[in-house]
């Protein structure tokens, strides 16, 4: 059992939900949270958005059954949460871009906290891609070196894709295809993100395997980030 | 008081009578990080076919009122590699080790059996039974003529003991049950999921790529039950009831219908350390209601 701290709306259905207590996880895994005892059954992935000494928080939309009675919850309310699931992103050195469409940011935020930690790293470029309205609107400049963002328009056309040794992208198909296509083309490697329903979380029972080039993977144990390459038909 | 949660599969004894459902517990690796998975009496490993199967594209899950819709098409690293990397692993486990056969023709059965019957398994589950393959399986149960084929043929060969798996889909699941015992199996179990379907009113197309796919959990217990309940009546053989059980309360419910051994498979979904709890839960209930063994419950209603 997880309490919740605060689960605040911060967007047009778009929450940030606290939880306090001792986390662990690296940029890009994810955690399952089960919102109730009974319904829904399952529980839903949702990536770490940020990790703190004393809390985890996740950001996330509303928008099935499950994500709808999470975001009814407030503080001191209790939810099941179990994680850290999946690999996350690899190490990467250089100049580094994130790139991210709708909930596609949510894990980018922990993830340019920690690279602009990294001696190693020299830049880390972050572009964000929403429908309506940019949420968290003063929170994106301090985890990045620079940062673009687009409302409703195509966030991976403000890519200059040549200038990165690596690229990160979480968002819709389409917009991930994208970049792994511009990266291809300018010979950089672009790590996607992908989603995929899941059960069990864990790697036992086969409801999330995506068809890759080197055959079928797990999304929840092999992934969710996966080599751009490997996943989309070029 | 001690009790004894030991139960008695014919002549084979399992340390406890619940067991980890087919396709819902991988080959025990992964739940073994999350408790010691020979805490519970068996596991049964995924569906195996003769070759390696992808399974089904498309989506492979649907959630519905306390229950999910699943479509993976018995996707497995298939016997060979079964036999030669599960199983060693899964063998370590002391516990009872099971393995889920399915097949699309009668020649792909045969020929599975053949390959683990030099193996050091426990127990063998026949699978005729998934709803979610376009050939075989669930075709081969649907009949009592059919299954009754199938169980004598492999029979004929297996040098394992043979526990057939129903579908509530079948004609007449009590008759079935009744050919299977008269065609030489070793138990029954039942019941694999129900063939169902949702639709994506937005799309105006079936969700699943193959339109039909299995319903679990809470959703199909009662039924279950009452199947369970039925078939133990009328074989001789020992049962292994499933379908929705989420706690001890559901597994004592199916053992006071009948059933020897119950398999959990949903529940590892919606609390991964499901398999434990109701173990102890059992253990308690026994305990504090002073039943010594197991057999002082199985049937009586
Ligand atoms: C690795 C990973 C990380 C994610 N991180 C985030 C995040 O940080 N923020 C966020 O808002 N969303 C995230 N998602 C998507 C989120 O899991 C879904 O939006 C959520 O499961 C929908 O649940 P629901 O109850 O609202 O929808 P319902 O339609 O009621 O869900 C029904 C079933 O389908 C599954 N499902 C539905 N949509 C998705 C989807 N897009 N991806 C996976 N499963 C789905 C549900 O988990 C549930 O099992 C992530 C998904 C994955 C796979
Ligand atoms: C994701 C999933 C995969 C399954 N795979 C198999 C399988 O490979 N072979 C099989 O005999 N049954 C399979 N089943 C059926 C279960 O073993 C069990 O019979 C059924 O789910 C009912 O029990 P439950 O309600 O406790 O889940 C599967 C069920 C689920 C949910
Ligand atoms: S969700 Fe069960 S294997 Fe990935």
């Amino acid at each position: 059992m997880a309490i919740i701290k605060s689960n605040e709306r911060v967007g047009e259905g778009i929450f940030l939900l606290e939880i306090e207590g001792i986390f662990r996880g690296k940029p890009g895994q994810f955690y399952m949270l089960k919102v109730n005892d009974e319904y829904p059954l399952l529980s839903r992935p949702i990536s770490i958005f940020e990790i703190t000494e004393d809390t985890i928080k996740f950001l996330y939309q509303s928008s099935g059954e499950g994500t709808k009675i999470l975001s009814r919850k407030s503080e001191g309310d209790a939810i099941y949460l179990r994680g850290p699931y999946g690999n996350g992103f690899p190490s990467v050195e250089g100049k580094i871009a994130l790139v991210g469409g709708g909930m596609g940011a949510a894990p980018l935020y922990e993830t340019g906290k920690q690279l602009l930690k990294k001696p190693a790293i020299t830049t880390v470029d972050l572009f964000l891609g929403f429908s309506y309205e940019l949420v968290l609107k003063d929170k994106w400049e301090k985890i990045s070196s620079r940062f673009f963002y687009d409302i409703g328009g195509y966030v991976s056309n403000l890519v200059p894709v040549s200038n990165y040794d690596v690229i990160f992208s979480c968002g819709p198909d389409v917009m991930m295809k994208k970049m792994t296509e511009a990266g291809k083309a300018n010979g950089v490697p672009v790590y996607v993100s992908i989603e995929s329903r899941m059960a069990c979380g864990i790697g036992a029972c086969l409801t999330c395997t995506c068809h890759t080039k080197n055959g079928n993977r797990k999304v929840c144990k092999d992934g969710p980030v996966f080599l751009g390459e490997d996943i989309y038909e070029l | 008081m001690s009790c004894n949660l030991r139960v008695k599969f014919n002549h084979m004894e399992f340390k406890n009578p619940i067991v980890a459902a087919s396709g819902t517990f991988g080959f025990g690796e992964e739940y073994n990080e999350v408790y010691e998975v020979e805490t519970l009496g068996g596991i049964c490993s995924k569906g195996l076919t003769l070759n390696a199967k992808e399974g089904n594209s498309g989506i492979r899950l649907w959630e519905t009122p306390m229950g999910i819709l699943n479509s993976i098409g018995m996707e497995n690293p298939g016997v060979k590699e079964f036999v030669r990397k599960e199983l060693p692993k899964m063998k370590k486990y002391n516990t009872r080790i099971i393995a889920n056969v399915g097949g699309a023709t009668e020649e792909e059965y045969l020929t599975i059996i053949e390959e683990l019957n030099d193996t050091d398994l426990d127990m063998i589950e026949l699978n005729i039974s998934c709803p979610n393959v376009k050939e075989g399986c669930m075709a081969f149960g649907i009949h009592e003529k059919s299954a009754a084929n199938i169980v004598k043929q492999v029979k004929r060969i297996c040098r394992h003991p043979l526990v057939v798996k129903l579908t509530p889909n079948a004609e007449n699941i009590v008759k079935v049950a009744a050919s299977c015992e008269a065609a030489g199996a070793d138990g029954i179990s039942l019941i694999n999921t129900f063939k169902a379907m949702a639709v994506d009113i937005e799309k105006r197309k079936a969700v699943f790529e193959n339109v039909y796919a299995g319903l679990s959990g809470p959703a199909i217990k009662p039924i279950a039950l009452q199947m369970v309940h039925e078939v133990s009546k009328a074989v001789s053989i020992p049962v292994i009831g499933m379908g929705g059980i989420m706690n001890w309360k559901d597994a004592v419910e199916f053992i006071m219908a009948g059933a020897h051994l119950v398999q959990i498979g949903t529940v590892n979904f919606v609390n991964p350390e499901a398999g434990k709890e109701i173990v102890l839960g059992l253990q308690n209930y026994m305990e504090k209601e002073g039943i010594k063994s197991i057999d002082e419950i199985r049937g009586i209603v």
